[in-house]
């Protein structure tokens, strides 16, 4: 492995001092970084462990009725906390379907806004990627390509993002602070992840030392909490990214659908948010036909970059069945098998 | 084998059963989870350093260069290997010795066969910069076009499959029993190519000293690790101490020495030091083995009886470019039901890939899920029950010899499995149920086989003065529970307690235990152990009987029988003496013998031996969104004579979770233009996690076979995934009613064929 630089900042003034120079990589947990590194995607010359950071592994309660979550807060304490599942179910359940139980102790919120796609052709050193390397190519196009983008994509990269967390949250309008060498801002997470465009390189919104520092979910956010799920396909029960995921969340008032919010995973470079869904839904009765119409609404812009035209049927299948089951009613519990369709399954 | 030593034959002095049969956990199960065991790569003799294989990234062409000077300007670098620098060999590593010999990447040359094939190797004070070391050789090569996949070129007839079986095989008239068939069914299959992925890497730890070499590496066959090492250094195979206690699983692909195994040797060699070379897990996926992907059409005539006409299987398979190994997947037909006309034919296509070899049933997983999908075709046409189906063409002597079998207790296993399962009142139709929650509930069945195979195998036994025994066998643990089985053979073969053996394994200095494989190590090594037990006891009963000192006097050699170190008359239990006693009187220090084991040609020749099971799966399908879930597994396994109750169901387990893994998970998925692999990893490379295993029933059905070897013994280590994966793969055409033909079983053919 390469040499490089670690340093331990103590605060996140000094972090950011650090983690804007040419050639530093900010790590919170690894999870994903130091795989890159290993395989030569990723060769930072400095490593800034934000782990140590004091202050940014709270979960706090906001006096307007937010969220507010620190960075550092590891994936499996978010999920596992008991305020949180109930006022944001649906973010606990795709938090859960995501990775394995030991990724998720190590993985924290920050990391999990950060990671990369998982197409193969990104992590293999011996391919062309744009977004290794601009103006390379994309061997995605024309490649081994079932999974990959449906939405969004470009002649430049069919790459979709992996994130389970980020598509409930989408949904919700979370909201990310970033420290930077300006001083801090925030970010609608929709606005976080860019669409590749003719710069695939350019995967998010942040500025060079730009520092995730927490996450905000609004209150209203917890008004959808009654009608909330995350349903996921994966090629396998655990342990796998989506092929196609779906987050729904309902505001059900006198039997008629007040509000509804909904995004897509597995199908585009960011978690998808379906406005257009949204608005068919708005005001419509709760049932099937309405759902279909949705999906076909949410779909309408998709089409396959490559094997994978099944996708766009698989996505709306998705669609319908989340907004199916959240209609239904979010379960008491978070299920034993989270965001699986056998999640219903006794037993399981 | 000596017959009048042979257990269910007539044995003298020897009593099986007080140890084996007994569900004994494994003899290293405590230093294995306390972590105390030790692997190959946890060895550190001083002065060891660190070698990292660099590998290509193309499939097919030539390295340019390499950039040495940059590797070796980096800190902690040592030296660089490549085809330029490296220690003479003795034999060239593309020459074929044997059939076993295949031909391995040890720099001879600047040729690319395959992506991952080791280009240089760099050698460092620390993993560290040995790692990047190998990064900074920047290699530049002159690329070809690879060929990739089944189509790659022209087709041809290999002259054998797997080891020495003929390419084609007819047995009856194959276009008379297509013709005589009221119903054919004609269906084309793939199966992909799929990776051993043993937890433990390829590893090795390999110290000279002089023209001796000692290594620490795991092995499923030291004696053949020995051969080759000794060939390609010029050194006798008896200054190779090979020392390999616990494999972190194997598979085959550990069953010969791989060319990474033999770099690291080189490298110890080159710069005078021990050396330590583990493979990252995305070099595993190369010049290690694998199991090639196939292509198959199987056509199956039956008559309106639902009688069998013929079976016409034929397989293309791909092999390297350089070297043979031809997976024998159509060979499943030949055994498993009474047909009067059976082909089986093979071809072959090369690609720029690493030599496919064997991997855990070679042939038999590819060719099983593939009969027993087409069986289920062929059952479903004639509008018969898969497993009335199955019985119909029961096949009472093997169809393809005509030989009866040595014992074959399938029906039992099919009735037994369905049984427990709940198979009957299964409706015919698919798609017909549902659970509670409106998932579609599918039904499906698959038999499963495997020869019962032996190798050669030796073993020394000894017993001591203070009466306890020593049972000494170059053996191979790979996780399977090896030790503990042979253990138990051990101590019966010995007349002794289990606390009263001590058994040594796991190291090439002990006798030669032939190869850990083909499911033949508990019968090869415990027929060797059985006689070399044998002819200690019988030492010993001579000692006692012919000394009128001894209360044995005159009972004669086979008057006596041992028993918890103990020799007693057979026709006065009460008289008996122990083993030290014996050997105090004769002053002696010890008494020793050594045995051996192999197939009984004779019995061979007059018998068709096979191990039996069927298998029964329950899936539940998503109706909209496809997704399949395994929710049964129940598996009844003939297997001879069971050792270790415990160990073997933990064995046909493992197994029935590949069975299902080929079915619904497992792939390696190949660039069709750059012959890379694209998932070299175990985040991407599925096999099945805990949660999709599903609650499993494993049951063992009763089975004495005198003919098959001294013990009994059929063997366990591969049958478990032959007639699982197709039962799995039957039930989700079961719930569906979509029959899928390329495994394994994507979403897409499920979610497409379901409709909207």
């Amino acid at each position: 492995m390469m040499n490089f630089d670690y340093v331990r900042p103590a605060s996140v003034a000094d972090a950011i001092a650090v983690g804007s120079e040419k050639g530093a990589s900010y790590l919170a947990s690894g999870t994903n970084l130091l795989d890159l590194m290993k395989g030569g995607v990723s060769r930072p010359s400095r490593l800034v462990d934000l782990t140590r950071l004091p202050g940014l592994d709270r979960i706090e309660h906001l006096a307007d009725g937010g969220l507010r979550i620190g960075a550092l807060v590891r994936n499996a304490d978010l999920a596992h906390d008991a305020g949180f599942a109930r006022n944001y179910p649906a973010v606990a359940e795709a938090l859960l379907s995501g990775a394995s139980a030991q990724l998720r102790n190590a993985a924290t919120v920050g990391g999990n806004l950060m990671q990369r796609t998982r197409c193969a052709y990104f992590y293999d050193a011996g391919s062309a990627c744009n977004r290794r390397w601009p103006g390379a190519g994309c061997d995605a196009l024309n490649g081994e390509n079932r999974l990959h983008a449906v939405l969004g994509w470009s002649e430049g990269c069919i790459a979709t993002h992996p994130s389970d967390f980020c598509v409930p949250l989408v949904a919700l309008d979370a909201i990310v602070e970033i420290e930077g060498k300006s001083g801090r801002r925030e970010l609608p997470l929709e606005a976080l992840h860019r669409l590749p465009g003719e710069t695939p390189e350019r995967e998010t919104a942040l500025e060079r030392g730009d520092l995730i520092v927490a996450l905000r979910l609004p209150a209203e956010a917890q008004g959808f909490a009654k009608h909330a799920r995350y349903i996921k396909v994966r090629e396998r029960t655990s342990y796998a990214f989506a092929v196609v995921s779906a987050a729904a969340s309902l505001r059900i008032e006198d039997g008629s659908i007040r509000e509804a919010r909904i995004a897509l995973g597995g199908v585009a470079a960011k978690p998808w948010r379906a406005r257009e869904a949204e608005q068919v839904l708005a005001g419509a009765a709760p049932d099937v036909a309405a759902y279909r119409e949705a999906a076909r609404a949410a779909l309408a812009g998709a089409k396959p970059s490559g094997d994978n035209a099944f996708k766009i049927e698989l996505a709306q299948r998705i669609l319908v069945r989340a907004l199916t089951l959240a209609a239904a009613g979010t379960p008491d519990r978070i299920p034993a098998l989270p965001g699986s369709p056998f999640s219903s399954v006794a037993g399981a | 084998m000596t017959v009048e030593l042979s257990l269910t034959r007539d044995p003298a002095h020897i009593r099986h059963g007080s140890n084996i049969g007994q569900p004994m956990t494994r003899t290293d199960g405590v230093l294995k989870v306390t972590g105390k065991a030790r692997y190959a790569a946890d060895n550190h003799p001083p002065g060891m350093v660190y070698a990292v294989i660099a590998t290509s990234c193309i499939a097919r062409g030539r390295v340019k260069s390499l950039d040495v000077a940059a590797a070796k300007r980096h800190p902690g670098v040592i030296d660089v290997m490549t085809p330029a620098h490296k220690p003479e060999l003795a034999e060239d590593p593309d020459a074929k010795g044997n059939p076993f010999a295949f031909r391995m990447e040890l720099l001879q040359s600047d040729e690319v066969r395959y992506a991952n094939q080791a280009i240089a190797v760099v050698i460092a004070e620390t993993l560290e910069a040995a790692t990047e070391g190998a990064a900074l050789l920047s290699p530049r090569y002159q690329v070809e076009i690879a060929r990739v996949g089944l189509d790659a070129g022209e087709p041809y007839t290999p002259p054998v499959v797997g080891i020495g079986n003929p390419a084609e095989v007819r047995h009856g008239d194959i276009d008379a029993g297509i013709a005589a068939a009221s119903k054919l069914t004609d269906s084309t299959y793939e199966t992909p190519a799929q990776y051993h992925n043993a937890m433990e890497p390829h590893a090795i730890v390999a110290v000279w000293d002089g023209d001796r070499l000692f290594i620490d590496t795991p092995s499923q066959g030291m004696g053949f690790a020995q051969m080759r090492i000794a060939g390609l250094f010029g050194i006798p195979p008896a200054n190779i101490h090979i020392n390999s206690p616990f494999l972190g699983g194997g598979f085959g692909s550990k069953g010969l020495i791989s060319g990474p195994q033999v770099l690291g040797i080189m490298a110890a060699r080159l710069i005078g030091r021990p050396v330590k070379l583990v493979l990252r897990r995305s070099q595993m996926y190369g010049p290690v083995g694998h199991r090639p992907p196939t292509r198959q059409r199987i056509r199956i005539g039956t008559d309106d009886a639902g009688q069998l006409t013929a079976i016409n299987h034929e397989a293309r398979v791909t092999t390297s470019s350089f070297d043979d190994f031809y997976e024998p997947a159509a060979d499943a037909s030949h055994t498993l039901y009474a047909s009067p006309a059976i082909r089986t034919a093979h071809e072959a296509v090369r690609v720029d890939t690493g030599t496919p070899l064997f991997m855990r049933a070679p042939g038999e997983a590819t060719g099983s899920i593939v009969l027993e999908s087409a069986i289920d075709e062929a059952a479903f046409a004639c509008g018969i029950d898969p497993l009335e189906f199955r019985l119909k063409n029961y096949a009472e002597v093997e169809p393809t010899t005509g030989k009866p079998f040595s014992s074959k207790a399938l029906r039992q296993c099919y009735a037994k499995a369905a049984e427990r399962f709940g198979w009957a009142g299964r409706p015919l139709q698919p798609k017909q149920m549902r659970d509670e929650n409106g998932f579609l509930v599918g039904w499906g069945m698959g038999t499963a086989t495997f020869p019962a195979i032996m190798f050669q195998g030796n073993a020394r036994a000894v017993i001591r003065a203070d009466g306890k025994g020593v049972m000494e066998t170059g053996a191979h643990d790979m996780g399977q529970g090896a030790w503990t089985a042979l253990a138990q053979i051990s101590a019966d073969s010995l007349g002794l307690n289990f606390d009263q053996l001590t058994f040594r394994s796991g190291s090439s200095d002990l006798p030669d235990a032939g190869i850990a494989g083909g499911s033949g190590h508990t019968a090869t090594v415990g027929a060797a152990i059985h006689n070399a037990g044998a002819a200690v006891i019988a030492k010993l009963a001579e000692l006692a009987t012919s000394d009128e000192r001894s209360p044995l006097f005159g009972a004669g050699n086979a008057g006596v029988v041992a028993r918890a170190g103990r020799l007693h008359r057979r026709d006065d239990d009460a008289r008996s003496e122990s083993y030290a006693e014996i050997l105090a009187r004769a002053g002696l220090a010890e008494v020793d013998a050594t045995g051996s084991g192999a197939a009984d040609a004779t019995a061979q020749s007059q018998y068709a031996m096979h191990a039996h099971g069927a298998v029964f799966a329950e899936v539940k399908v998503d109706p909209e969104l496809g997704q399949i879930r395994a929710t049964r597994l129940v598996g009844a396994f003939a297997a001879g004579r069971i050792i270790n109750p415990l160990l073997v169901e933990s064995q046909l387990r493992g197994g029935m979770i590949w069975g299902l893994s080929f079915a619904l998970h497992e792939e390696a998925v190949m660039d069709h233009r750059s012959g890379r692999i694209l998932n070299a990893n175990l985040a991407e490379y599925h096999v099945p996690v805990n949660a999709d295993v599903p609650p499993m029933d494993v049951i063992t059905v009763d089975e004495h076979d005198p003919h098959v070897n001294p013990l009994g013994i059929k063997g366990v280590g591969e049958i478990g995934i032959t007639g699982s994966a197709g039962a799995v793969a039957n039930a989700v055409f079961h719930a569906t009613g979509i029959r899928v033909r390329n495994f394994p079983i994507k979403i897409e053919e499920i979610v497409m064929g379901l409709g909207s």
